[in-house]
């Protein structure tokens, strides 16, 4: 069975030989022609004037598109329709696409979109956190707000509290690929486009918007991306519009890829936060009360913003039971880049809230955080029981919303809230939490690792170093896995098998990197009992599987892998029928193994089983459907069962700093992850090794930095500062955690996507742990931490002293 | 202009070229090879690296977004299409990287694998630094490197080993020695120089300047040398930093370790040092280090040629002292005792720009300073000398009551800037702590965390 073997990626052979083609790589038609929009210098302005003469002028310049001149709908928002493609004279941010260049070469249609003069009547910006707080500038009426338990209560039995607040930066996707699109016009007004994305139903969605047409006029193909991220989510839609725009009004092929600095002036990124926070613990050390106040700055659009500023909140207690807790937040309107949606969708920010606060909570202790992240884990897993939970049904939504966005909003009746087995302890959402193994897997990790040895090694190393200090943090993760607009929680596959035996094999996830592909093939094979050699792994194709969701929450595996399996077990069934009617068999004993179909006694070869089937005049083509079980969601009241399960990691860091320039790295990282029983080892480990590597560069050298006028001034990786290859710890030890995952996920895995991004928090709590070594203070580390905030909070830890 | 090179073994000629059409867009654009990516068009990514070499020169990874076609002329290029061998046998960095897992989405490693097959072709063993230039954001790099070791033992394939054979016909805008280098800029003093356009490449692709009047120097193969001689040590312009890094290793190693923080591999492969001079850049990293070493710059135009100190030539941000139609030849400083040290600060270790750069040079005899030569870039509009730092050192005694003194007495040398790189008090207290850090260094203080082992 080709499941939970460590096959390379299916595509490796393609990469490494340049072979992979990618949307920028597809051969075009003479004609085609290229984009570039012509972007906002201002903040906050009206544009007074727009004199585009020279654009249209310039060498190779064929049309000059503004708001004026598209055909339909002027909107790529994947939520509240408050994203026009083209400006509509006003412009909220730098980086705002104003018009649009169409020129037969890409580098003809950049040079163009600088030649316009644009007149601006600026306006005050609001930038900053504080500045959109000051002028209760947000999305949605108010701030929202989760709370359970008895907080009074829990603060009376406080011992112990803290109080304070951590900066948390932003982040760039800075996938490889930039944006990139390709629309061909079809007769009758029909469109194809070739879109990065990895939401191929939204681009169909927001073109057939664009264009006036249904979406069965629009079909939207995308065989791999190079990186997304959740960069690619909702961020693709102004470029697959604006191609699409253009092919209609010209007939002629059209692409768009933005450079890398217009790729990073104009989309958006993470979202940073400012969390406000107070934590008690009692006098066992056990959290008693938390309160947090999350700021999150969204940027001009609503884009993703709401249900990312969701997961922040739902991620707030990651791996700790805390019985007295507010989570208040602040969806904050601003005006720059629109965030979306980043690889955790908020997640992160959420938890390392209160990862900060244990931190804290342990100087202020005194004692090892460790110890006190231990004290607090939730129980570990038991109890469960599956009959309690019904299932229920998706709900239902207004025809006018962007139902498969994860911006949409859930109109529907609310769904029907999934009993709590008796005595679990819950999240702050009322969500029961059966099946942690944060105790198990961090003691097993401690161990492997030898926590305990190199703490006293630090120590040590600490009291002989008066420059050098090193630092070391253990951090546990605990990641929701489902989308938490329920609905979404579906998935559609499409498999035929031919009548030569090969398989064609499709779904709606897309591959962006994350070898979606090749787990999903192993799991078609392995329904078959066929070597993996006969499925065929095609693109992803509105036209083959329709209603799609995004690629994301980590979800791919978890809903395509089963809709796969479905369509499978749907034609296995079939031919099961029609050769055991043959061979007057069972059909239940019909068995699908080594690339044969076992009837009883006979061992027919595949092929020959499938010829059989076809002559037989079975049909080989099936759809496969999946919607995950027993979830149910309120988000207004924060209560529910949003996921179907929790991933669960656990990584130690350790780090040398220079108390002289703040200058780190990390030395030495170990990891262990609950990849549940994986489905391919060595493609799991990959996610775990990558998603560390970026969770740690977010909170270390990835630092986004906007002057005061909101232009992004670190637009190029001359000035934004991924890892590189040295800075991944020369001692990187990784291995999964077995644990098949205790719901009926696909073979028992559990989703491996956004998890291990977390477990980079490690990096950030080890160089507050170096700080904390300079000095008797707490050093309040803000994020990321650079050289510059490293040497900060040295001498905070000193205080008094200048670093 | 018309260029001949070779492209995966195969020679092509091209007439007419427009000198400033970059390499990538030539070969994605004109040639379909579509294997070779770009990734950020400023030679930031290494998603665009080829190999190329000249006909006796070894292998070296160069970033085609930055490289233009002249550059091409008279050298062999390999894009991701033609490492593997002519009979489709995978190189043994292509099978390593599948099972290793090196590549998750795919868009770096055509990158990946050229820079990798042109450091295995040279038997290189530092991974970290050959894979410097390229970015990965999906694996961590761990695979890739365990990919870049296990392949290392693997002989080179012949169809790398072996030698080409090319001849070329003279340029004029590509000229091939000093002398008509002279001749020809004296004529067309307006033109723009271009060496490894590791930083004219960008005026390009993100300025989008039009370049009309361009000279490359790429094949000036009489200023691409280092000399040692008794008294001084002189490097000519066309010097790749690759090879500086190299040559100074042995008499400055802590120049030598800056190098190798200098850029990437193809930078430094593509980077020249009067490149490096000449653009006055604040942030250049080789200017501090050759004014601390006391470098005299000489330049030159038609048959004149004069010579200043390096500081002098830097008289003001984007203002140097250097005449229409003059150029630099080389830079020299006189040979001395190895007191050294560089510091580069920056957000990321490797390919980074400096956020500050401090070199250090002080001689102490008995207990006393008796020589200090001291200066910064990213500290002032210009790279610029550390002189009332300097001057509260000579003369003092080397502990630590001198240092705190010459740390208060940089506050009146620089006045730096903040910006997206660093706070103008981090870049402050950091160059002081620079100053503290060297006299550590010499009490035999641990003060480098490159240095720190798990």
């Amino acid at each position: 069975m080709s499941v939970a073997k460590p096959l390379p990626h299916d595509a490796a052979p393609l990469h490494v030989t340049g072979q992979a083609r990618y949307v920028d790589d597809i051969p075009t038609p003479a004609n085609t022609l290229h984009l570039a929009f012509g972007t906002s210098a201002h903040a906050r302005a009206s544009i007074t004037a727009l004199d585009l003469a020279a654009v249209r002028a310039a060498p190779g310049v064929i049309a000059v598109l503004t708001a004026d001149d598209l055909p339909a709908a002027n909107d790529v928002s994947p939520s509240a329709h408050d994203e026009p493609l083209l400006a509509e004279g006003e412009v909220y941010y730098i980086g705002q696409p104003i018009f649009l260049v169409v020129a037969t070469s890409h580098l003809a249609a950049r040079k163009a979109a600088r030649l316009a003069t644009v007149t601006y009547a600026e306006k005050p910006a609001l930038l900053t956190i504080d500045d959109a707080m000051a002028a209760n500038s947000r999305f949605e009426d108010g701030p929202r707000e989760y709370t359970r338990g008895d907080l009074a209560a829990g603060w009376a039995q406080a011992a112990t509290t803290v109080e304070g607040s951590i900066e948390l930066g932003g982040q760039e996707h800075f996938y490889l690929e930039g944006q990139a699109a390709l629309a061909l016009p079809q007769e009758g007004g029909d469109m194809v486009v070739h879109s990065s994305t990895q939401h191929p139903t939204e681009i169909q969605h927001k073109v057939a918007e664009a264009l006036g047409v249904p979406m069965n006029a629009v079909r939207v193909e995308i065989r791999r991306m190079g990186g997304g991220f959740g960069g690619k989510e909702s961020q693709g839609n102004a470029l697959a519009c604006a191609c699409a725009v253009v092919a209609r009004l010209t007939g002629r092929p059209a692409k768009m890829r933005y450079d890398r600095d217009d790729d990073m002036m104009i989309t958006g990124k993470r979202h940073d936060f400012r969390i406000d926070y107070r934590a008690g613990v009692d006098a066992q050390g056990k959290l008693v009360a938390v309160e947090f106040d999350q700021l999150c700055r969204c940027g001009w659009a609503q884009d993703l913003s709401l249900p990312v500023a969701d997961r922040a909140m739902l991620h707030a207690d990651n791996a700790y039971f805390i019985p007295a807790v507010r989570i208040t937040s602040h969806r904050l309107k601003t005006h720059t880049q629109s965030a979306t949606a980043y690889r955790g969708f908020g997640g992160p920010q959420g938890m390392v809230g209160i990862e900060r606060v244990m931190d804290h909570l342990a100087a202020e202790l005194g004692c090892d955080p460790l110890v006190l992240r231990q004290k607090n884990f939730y129980a570990s897993g038991g109890r469960y029981l599956e009959q309690e939970n019904e299932q229920v049904a998706p709900s239902t939504a207004g025809v006018e919303e962007d139902l498969t966005s994860r911006g949409a909003v859930a109109t529907g009746e609310p769904d029907k809230v999934v009993a709590v087995p008796v005595g679990a302890q819950t999240t702050p959402y009322g969500q029961a939490v059966v099946d942690s193994v944060a105790h198990e897997l961090v003691a097993a990790l401690c161990e492997k690792a030898d926590y305990a040895g190199r703490r006293a090694a630090v120590e040590r190393w600490n009291a002989e170093n008066a420059v050098l200090k090193r630092g070391l943090a253990l951090t546990p993760v605990k990641f929701g896995i489902s989308f938490t607009l329920t609905h979404l929680n579906q998935a559609g596959a499409l498999v035929h098998v031919y009548q030569d035996g090969s398989i064609h094999m499709n779904h709606g996830g897309t591959e962006m990197g994350q070898g979606l592909f090749q787990k999903v093939a192993q799991v078609a094979a392995s329904r078959f009992g066929v070597p993996l050699e006969r499925v065929k792994i095609t693109a992803t194709d509105t036209g083959k599987v329709p209603n799609t969701s995004a690629t994301a929450a980590s979800s791919g595996s978890d809903l395509n892998g089963m809709a796969v399996a479905a369509a499978c077990d749907e034609i296995k069934a079939r031919i099961a029928a029609f050769l055991a009617e043959v061979h007057q068999a069972d059909p239940a004993e019909v068995r699908f193994e080594g690339d044969a179909v076992l009837v009883g006694a006979d061992v027919i070869p595949w092929e020959k089983a499938v010829a059989e089937a076809y002559v037989g005049r079975v049909s080989l083509s099936a759809t496969g459907f999946y919607k995950t079980p027993s979830i149910s969601w309120d988000r207004i009241k924060g209560e529910g069962r949003p996921f179907f399960y929790f991933a669960y990691g656990a990584a130690l860091t350790e780090v040398v700093v220079d108390t002289l320039t703040g200058e780190n790295r990390m030395l030495r990282v170990d990891i262990l992850h609950d990849a549940g029983t994986s489905l391919n080892p060595a493609l799991d480990i990959g996610q775990v090794e990558g998603g560390f590597i970026q969770g740690a560069g977010w909170l270390t050298t990835e630092e986004l930095v906007w002057d005061n006028t909101g232009r992004l001034t670190t637009h190029a990786p001359s000035t934004y500062k991924i890892p590189a290859c040295s800075d991944r710890p020369p001692v990187f030890n990784v291995a999964l955690w077995p644990n098949a995952n205790r719901e009926p996920t696909i073979y028992r895995s559990k989703a491996v996507g956004e998890p291990p991004f977390m477990l980079g928090i490690s990096a950030l709590m080890a160089l507050s742990d170096a700080c904390a070594a300079c000095g008797p203070h707490y050093p309040a580390l803000e994020a990321p931490a650079t050289a510059e905030h490293v040497l900060e909070a040295i001498g905070r830890a000193r205080a008094g002293e200048s670093g | 202009m018309n260029i001949t090179f070779l492209l995966n073994g195969e020679t092509v000629e091209l007439r007419d070229i427009s000198p400033t059409t970059t390499v990538l867009d030539w070969l994605r654009e004109q040639r379909g090879l579509t294997g070779t990516k770009e990734g950020c068009n400023e030679g930031d990514c290494g998603a665009c690296t080829v190999m190329a070499r000249t006909p006796d020169g070894p292998w070296a990874a160069q970033n085609a977004c930055i490289m233009l076609l002249p550059h091409l002329h008279g050298r062999e290029i390999r894009t991701v299409e033609g490492v593997a061998a002519p009979d489709g046998t995978l190189h043994p960095v292509q099978s390593a990287m599948i099972e290793h897992h090196g590549s998750q989405c795919g868009f770096c490693t055509p990158g990946f694998i050229t820079s990798m097959a042109a450091a295995h072709a040279n038997g290189a063993q530092d991974h970290n630094d050959k894979l410097a230039g390229n970015l990965c954001r999906c694996t961590g790099y761990a695979p890739i490197a365990r990919a870049a070791e296990a392949a290392a033992a693997a002989p080179v394939p012949a169809h790398l080993a072996g030698r080409s054979s090319l001849s070329t016909q003279p340029q004029p805008a590509i000229p091939e020695s000093a002398d008509a280098l002279a001749a020809l800029y004296a004529a067309h003093p307006s033109a723009t120089l271009i060496a490894g356009a590791t930083d004219v490449g960008l005026w390009i692709t993100k300025k989008l300047a039009d370049l009309d009047d361009t000279i490359f120097l790429h094949r000036v193969s009489d200023l691409n040398f280092v000399t040692v001689t008794d008294t001084e040590i002189r490097i000519g312009a066309t010097t790749p930093i690759a090879a500086l890094r190299e040559a100074i290793a042995p008499h400055h190693p802590s120049l030598a370790e800056l190098f190798r923080r200098y850029g990437s591999e193809q930078v430094r492969a593509a980077a020249t040092i009067g490149g490096n001079i000449a653009n006055g850049s604040p942030i250049g990293d080789s200017p501090p280090a050759l004014i601390a070493l006391g470098a005299t710059l000489h330049l030159r135009h038609g048959e004149t040629r004069r010579s200043l100190p390096l500081e002098d030539f830097f008289i003001d941000y984007g203002k140097q002292d250097r005449a229409p139609g003059e150029f630099v030849d080389a830079v020299s400083f006189p040979r001395q005792p190895d007191t050294l040290r560089c510091y580069k600060l920056s957000k990321r270790f490797d390919q980074d720009i400096s956020a500050v750069c401090g070199c250090f040079n002080i001689t102490v005899e008995n207990g006393t300073v008796t020589a200090a030569r001291i200066a910064f870039g990213g500290m002032a509009a210009t790279p610029k000398r550390a002189a009332a730092t300097e001057a509260a050192l000579i003369g003092s005694p080397w502990e630590e009551t001198s240092i705190a003194r010459a740390k208060t007495a940089m506050t009146t040398d620089y006045q730096p800037l903040s910006d997206m790189r660093a706070s103008a008090d981090y870049r402050m207290t950091a160059a002081q702590n620079m100053l503290q850090r060297y006299w550590l260094e010499s009490t035999g203080t641990a003060t480098s965390v490159l240095e720190v082992q798990p």
